[in-house]
């Protein structure tokens, strides 16, 4: 049945079109549609400037977040995995602390190469860990995961303490939109050949997915795919944590929910993935710019008060069946 | 031999006690100055006592509930007590608006959570032992889950409800190490040493209780009522705790187990004793040495956190073995 699920894909990508238009126009200072088009200057500098910038950073967070999520829960085997819950993001914020402790002067792209090397650093510890466990019940692996990320955190927050940082590192905890303008984002193009390497590689996470004897049989470089896949969710979380901050939940929710009804092969689920991921977070962003107009909510706090609900949904929707 | 044993467990809490006092001094006497001491008396004595009664809530709280649910790694602050405490600071706000009585008066505000709080015990009650047969892990991870929920809602109405005070709001209303509640000291105080009787006067159910639900009932016990009412209590001392110096998400876990390691009984007269003075050397001991001898400008609070999360990957991975 092809026709359905081209459906899903043209609906979200109708929605996407829409709320990215909502999110360029919305609230604008004086906006009309004659003002734009007579090129008043204001109006397109605000949206040269501010929503561009915003709007583009938002759907490649989301579709960042989401696909990293998926390709975690297909190399772990468990739909509760995903970057919050392994650990990764507080990895990737420890790694940021780090840089601005000992090397403030790096360049952006050198940064985010060392706060890449942590978030894979956190992603193979806890991988480490969960190959050395013998009960692997679905729920205990991201409670482990959540753990090693909160003692992760702990020992961030300290150093942040030591070093007079806290209140850098506390921006990072709630992943925020407001701040981004052109010159603050372009980090986050990277994260464009590194969803197209997902895509790729999509037929081999679903086989990895299937367990390594069954993976070796069929003839897969085990080793190598999730190698591969760690390395494509630990970059794309790092780029996310440097430009946008922490995003709760949503690699852990968006991709679950897809699943549910398209199934577990990669290649059938992942564009779809994505687009959600990109939805959802431009749904949530719009919703906390709206809340408390002329203020707006932090897009870590809608996502993570959203993304708490849903996840206990999952679970104990799962655990009754 | 069981007196034997009794004597070495009395003589530890004879000695936890004496390092408790010796501490307690300790805080308040050193670096006190004759030009400035009433005023350093002024901001200590009220720390230490917020401490002390922070440090007896927090082990009286977990070592009950951990009987009550017979397991060791289950805790009020994991199952999400402490965050839903901010959340219901946060939601009185959102009600009942930001400058009226409930919020700006800090005893009748810590009243009404605490009347919230009783609500959500009875359906956390419910919730606990109508899926006691999903297993640990999973009413654990929705206890995390839980937490992180409360936490985020709190937030989040705090932002909704006024953007312009959010922090001010934040810290006027959310307690910490760095910013103690102290203004509700006197009722926390009343609250605990209420708690404290009820639970002394079950302390034999307690016993019996920690030898599991049918025992419990073949003993006699009357169990729906009296968890019921303890369940009540632990959320009356979760308040305490959570009032006075803010979430504590491992103090709990880290000094109830301590005690159930280091005594050798089962015997709740003890073990309650040991665990909350084990529970005061740490937060009065840790705070004063962070802040008076090694100068960390972290408080006691993200150590402990430090520790009680590793401590619990350790228990979890016990667990997994078993």
């Amino acid at each position: 049945m092809p026709e359905p699920k081209a459906m899903h894909n043209i609906v979200l990508a109708l929605c996407l079109a829409i709320f990215s238009i909502l999110s360029l126009v919305l609230g604008l200072s004086q906006f009309s549609v004659v003002k734009l088009a007579t090129g008043e200057d204001l109006v397109s500098q605000i949206i040269i400037l501010s929503r561009i910038p915003r709007v583009a950073s938002i759907i490649m967070a989301g579709m960042a977040m989401a696909i990293g999520g998926l390709i975690m829960q297909q190399i772990s085997k468990n739909r509760f995995v995903s970057p919050t819950t392994a650990g990764t993001i507080d990895a990737a914020r420890f790694g940021m602390l780090v840089v601005l402790i000992l090397f403030p002067r790096f360049s952006a792209f050198g940064k985010m190469l060392l706060v890449f090397v942590f978030a894979l650093g956190g992603s193979l510890l806890f991988m480490g860990i969960l190959g050395r466990i013998k009960m692997r019940n679905v729920v205990f692996v991201p409670l482990l995961g959540l753990m090693l990320g909160n003692v992760i955190g702990s020992v961030t927050t300290f150093l942040a303490y030591r070093y007079d940082l806290v209140q850098n590192v506390n921006t990072w905890l709630t992943g925020n939109f407001a701040m981004i303008t052109q010159g603050r984002y372009e980090l986050l193009y990277f994260s464009l050949p590194l969803l197209m390497a997902a895509f790729a590689y999509a037929d081999r996470f679903t086989l990895a997915g299937m367990g390594e004897e069954f993976a070796v049989g069929l003839g897969l470089n085990y080793k190598q795919v999730v190698t591969v896949g760690l390395v494509i969710v630990s970059l794309l979380s790092a780029l996310v944590v440097i430009t946008v901050g922490r995003i709760p939940f949503l690699g852990l929710i968006v991709p679950n929910m897809v699943t549910l009804y398209l199934g577990d092969n990669l290649r059938k689920s992942i564009a779809t993935t994505a687009l959600a991921g990109a939805v959802f977070l431009l749904g949530a962003d719009l919703l906390g710019r709206v809340l408390i107009a002329p203020y707006e909510i932090p897009i870590g706090l809608t996502v993570g008060v959203a993304g708490s609900v849903v996840f206990l949904y999952l679970l104990l929707r799962g655990e009754r069946r | 031999m069981t007196e034997e044993r009794y004597a070495a467990d009395r003589r530890l809490i004879a000695i936890l006690a004496l390092l408790v006092a010796v501490v307690s001094v300790l805080y308040i006497v050193v670096g006190l100055k004759s030009s400035t001491w009433r005023y350093a008396l002024s901001l200590r004595v009220p720390r230490l006592l917020a401490m002390i009664v922070t440090g007896a809530a927090a082990a009286y709280s977990t070592v009950t509930f951990q009987t009550l649910t017979n397991n060791r790694i289950l805790t009020p602050a994991i199952m999400g007590l402490d965050s839903l405490y901010v959340l219901l600071q946060s939601l009185a706000v959102y009600l009942f608006g930001a400058g009226s009585v409930v919020v700006s008066d800090p005893r009748l505000n810590f009243l009404v959570v605490i009347a919230g709080m009783l609500a959500f015990a009875v359906v956390l009650y419910n919730f606990l032992y109508r899926r006691e047969e999903r297993g640990l892990a999973f009413l654990l991870l929705v206890g995390i889950i839980l937490g992180t929920f409360f936490q985020s809602g709190a937030s989040f109405i705090q932002m909704v409800v006024d953007p312009n005070e959010f922090s001010v709001l934040q810290n006027r209303m959310l307690a910490s190490f760095n910013n103690m509640n102290t203004g509700i000291l006197w009722l926390a105080g009343i609250l605990l040493v209420g708690a404290m009787i009820v639970i002394a006067r079950q302390l034999t159910t307690l016993d019996v209780l920690a030898l599991g639900r049918e025992h419990a009932i073949n003993l006699g016990v009357p169990y729906d009522r009296v968890v019921r009412r303890l369940m009540v209590v632990v959320a009356v001392l979760v308040s305490v705790s959570t009032g006075l110096v803010g979430p504590l998400m491992f103090l709990g876990l880290l000094v109830a187990n301590l005690a159930r390691e280091r005594l050798h009984t089962y015997l709740h007269r003890y073990l309650l004793a040991a665990a909350a003075l084990i529970s005061i050397l740490a937060l009065v001991g840790g705070q004063f040495l962070a802040e008076r001898v090694f100068n960390f400008a972290a408080p006691i609070s993200v150590l402990i956190n430090l520790a009680g999360g590793l401590y619990f990957i350790l228990l979890l991975l016990k667990e997994s073995r078993a």
